[in-house]
């Protein structure tokens, strides 16, 4: 609204009007900048260490907690590297500034996080670099073989994992306690629970669940068995309404249209305080939460409790994953080699891994996963419990097969214009998904993709 | 680009030596004028006209597709949604907006109000509160669960108040907007009342009108010229309208929409979709209607003028 703050010449004013509004699309133009061509010198391993022995500046966005004391860890280590930190806050704004300095041409970071399902939008274009040339492939056995699939599209390696988010049922047992309410193990078991607890106390919901987060929908639908993206070249094929994706819907729908979950939006200060006192019991979540609740919710300490997550057909244990994310070397870096060496130290070394875990993060390298350590662990924000032997568990029994739209980032911001209508209206949540893959289907076109509907 | 800035050479030869020298003077007083215009406005609407005839795909990358965008903008249900909104939006708003506008500005310039200084600055303060700001205030004020209308809903028992619903929220974006804007528009107002030169009232005093009569007869006439302007000043922003429901979207993202207003829609697409070119197509249609819509209100205000 600020073109009412101006005051131009009258014969002005209605270009004012054009000029305002193309301004904003205007500055994202330019050129894809230059692509191809390694960062200077012969790309090796070797090259690695050797930059990093030269040193240099580099530049790293991130949105991780401990990045701070990782980037000292590294610099005390490397004392001719110098790493600028620029903490980008959270994932969605992130990925637009980083698209805009790519589209820009200039003023991308060296080193940046990238969420697992944002990579391939950015893998695609040519925006970031191939670690394979660096001997990255050398590092493969220290990461989950989900994490590590998630990071190698089309034959590339395009970014070394910093952590996993295989789903969990975090649940408020004191809440559970008091309302006499089971640990559900299958979904109609949960519904159960929904209404339960609700009936016991009106201010209290099983779960909270606004209808806009695409992240929940799709890893949902992952557990339920959907597997609706499937990506072959530039061919894609979308089928919203498979098996899985029905499955989860179809449960979700009682949830919605009963009104047992909580409207209240994910990571909001209300999230968080209804997270604290109870009123939100239970998160179907990745394991990345435990840090996120000691820091946002620390009122609920000893409260809460870790279980697998429920199923449909109370068989074996499944799950999905949700978020978690990878560090990658942009193109546009003028010292590539120094930024690999920078990202192989900070998800490979131990010295930085430590630093991590001890911020409370879940870690994608075997070894940590594995150590006594880690899986002993006692939490005494879960009154405890070894979170991490149920969280481990979950991390092996991650369904296989699940891939991205290579544009994701897209997908997710019409989420909430398609199966958040569902939520809205407490319509059948599939007709959502029908829209929701419909204009899917239009934009892949659009990109000069071949879609093709399941 | 350098075409339409460069002078006309066969101008240049024919004119008179003195002339050419009288309108290099004046360039030169202007150029500093005309540097930061043709920078920030002409090149980029240039710019955009240009990127308009193509199309960015992840796949195959920029092409160009002549006209096609055009028409995909004009059968595109989702930007004819966002541009009604705003028209209606601009219907209702605007001239609630300018009538309080109005009442404030006159009230202030009736001489019977105790306390002028205080009003007029009170009435004036929302627009100094950055934008931003106004709206998260505002969107907390508006939350039925913890905010003030929750507590009022409280109070009544009932659930009465629910601005971030679907059938409320313009209506909660136009109430922001009223509250941001009222103050601007009344100093406009009041400046042009400023001006009438007091022999008016004197005159009009002596022939015995009375205050009514004397806001009918003088001050509405002389405000015209400021009516028009800040008319079209709104038109301009309610075309525009973005930061309201762009930031009460994450307070209620199913509610608003990624194409709630042709910004809106432009700024996704482009931003989320990577769709540069198409809404550089968005934008220049929007920038076209409303620069159609603000110039009808101008003639017909000029023509009242004369009348």
């Amino acid at each position: 609204m600020d073109a009412r703050t101006h005051r131009r010449p009258r014969a002005v004013l209605a270009a004012v009007a054009l000029v305002a509004t193309l301004g904003l699309t205007a500055c994202s133009g330019g050129d894809d900048g230059g692509s191809g061509g390694g960062g200077g010198g012969d790309a090796s391993a070797d090259a690695v260490d050797a930059a990093l022995e030269k040193g240099g500046e580099i530049t790293y966005w991130t949105w991780t907690p401990s990045a701070e004391a990782q980037v000292a860890a590294f610099e005390d280590a490397y004392p001719n590297v110098k790493v600028k930190l620029v903490d980008t806050a959270a994932a969605a704004d992130h990925n637009l500034r980083l698209q805009n300095a790519i589209t820009a041409g200039s003023g991308a970071p060296d080193v940046a996080q990238l969420e697992y399902q944002s990579l391939p939008q950015f893998v695609l274009p040519g925006s970031l670099v191939d670690l394979t040339e660096y001997g990255f492939a050398d590092l493969e056995d220290k990461y989950t073989a989900s994490t590590w699939g998630s990071v190698t599209i089309q034959d590339g390696i395009w970014g070394l994992p910093q952590d996993s988010g295989p789903m969990a049922l975090f649940y408020n047992k004191r809440v559970f306690d008091e309302n006499g309410i089971t640990v559900p193990t299958t979904w109609d078991e949960y519904v159960e629970a929904g209404r339960k607890l609700h009936a016991a106390d009106p201010t209290k919901y099983i779960t909270n669940d606004a209808g806009g987060d695409a992240g929940f929908g799709t890893s949902m639908i992952w557990q339920a068995g959907g597997r609706p993206f499937q990506v072959d070249g530039e061919t894609v094929t979308i089928d919203l309404q498979d098996e899985g994706a029905q499955r989860w819907a179809d449960t979700w729908n009682t949830l919605v249209q009963e009104e047992l979950v909580s409207e209240i939006s994910g990571w909001s200060d209300e999230w968080f305080a209804a997270l604290a006192d109870g009123s939100i019991a239970s998160l179907p979540i990745g394991a990345w939460m435990p840090g996120v609740l000691e820091s946002g919710a620390a009122g609920g300490s000893g409260d809460w409790a870790v279980a697998p997550m429920p199923t449909y057909d109370g068989g074996e244990a499944v799950t999905a994953e949700n978020g978690g994310s990878a560090q990658v070397v942009l193109e546009q870096s003028k010292n590539k080699a120094l930024a690999a060496g920078f990202l192989r130290w900070l998800n490979s070394s131990q010295d930085s891994i430590d630093v991590f875990l001890e911020s409370g993060g879940f870690p994608a390298t075997v070894a940590d996963l594995e150590s006594d350590d880690f899986l002993n662990q006692e939490s005494e924000y879960f009154g405890g419990q070894q979170i991490n032997k149920v969280l481990v568990d979950a991390a092996n029994s991650v369904g296989k097969g699940w891939q991205y739209l290579p544009w994701q980032a897209y997908a997710n911001s019409i989420y909430s214009d398609t199966v958040g209508q569902s939520y809205l209206n407490r319509a059948d949540i599939n007709d959502g998904l029908k829209a929701w893959q419909e204009q899917n289907v239009t934009y892949g076109q659009e990109q000069g993709y071949t879609v093709e509907e399941g | 680009m350098s075409v339409a800035a460069a002078p006309p050479p066969a101008l240049a030869e024919t004119a008179p030596r003195r002339r050419t020298q009288r309108s290099f003077t004046g360039l030169f007083f202007t150029a500093p004028f005309l540097a930061v215009f043709a920078f920030v406005f002409v090149t980029p609407v240039l710019y955009a006209l240009y990127l308009s005839f193509f199309r960015d795909r992840l796949v195959g990358g920029r092409s160009f597709v002549g006209v096609e965008n055009y028409v995909q903008v004009f059968g595109d249900a989702k930007f004819w949604e966002g541009a009604g909104r705003v028209g209606l939006f601009l219907a209702v708003q605007v001239p609630v907006m300018l009538a309080l506008a109005l009442v404030a500005a006159l009230a202030i310039d009736s001489a019977r109000l105790y306390g002028t200084g205080f009003f007029r600055i009170a009435i004036f303060l929302p627009y100094a509160v950055p934008g931003v700001v106004a709206v998260l205030m505002w969107g907390f004020m508006y939350g039925d669960r913890f905010g003030l209308a929750g507590n009022i809903n409280d109070l009544l028992g009932s659930q009465v108040l629910a601005p971030l619903t679907p059938q409320w929220i313009l209506v909660a974006i136009g109430n922001i907007v009223t509250w941001q804007f009222v103050g601007y528009n009344m100093l406009i107002f009041y400046s042009s009342l400023k001006t009438i030169p007091s022999e008016l009232y004197e005159a009009a005093a002596i022939d015995g009108a009375g205050p009514l009569r004397i806001v009918r007869a003088i001050k509405i006439p002389a405000l015209r010229g400021a009516i028009v302007i800040a008319t079209i000043f709104s038109i301009i922003g309610s075309m525009q309208l973005f930061n309201e429901p762009n930031i009460l979207r994450t307070i209620v993202p199913n509610v608003i929409s990624t194409f709630y207003t042709p910004n809106m829609y432009a700024y996704n697409l482009s931003f989320v979709g990577q769709q540069v070119t198409y809404a550089a197509t968005v934008a220049i249609v929007m920038g076209v209607i409303t620069g159609v819509i603000a110039y009808v209100v101008q003639l017909r205000g000029q023509r009242e003028a004369t009348r």
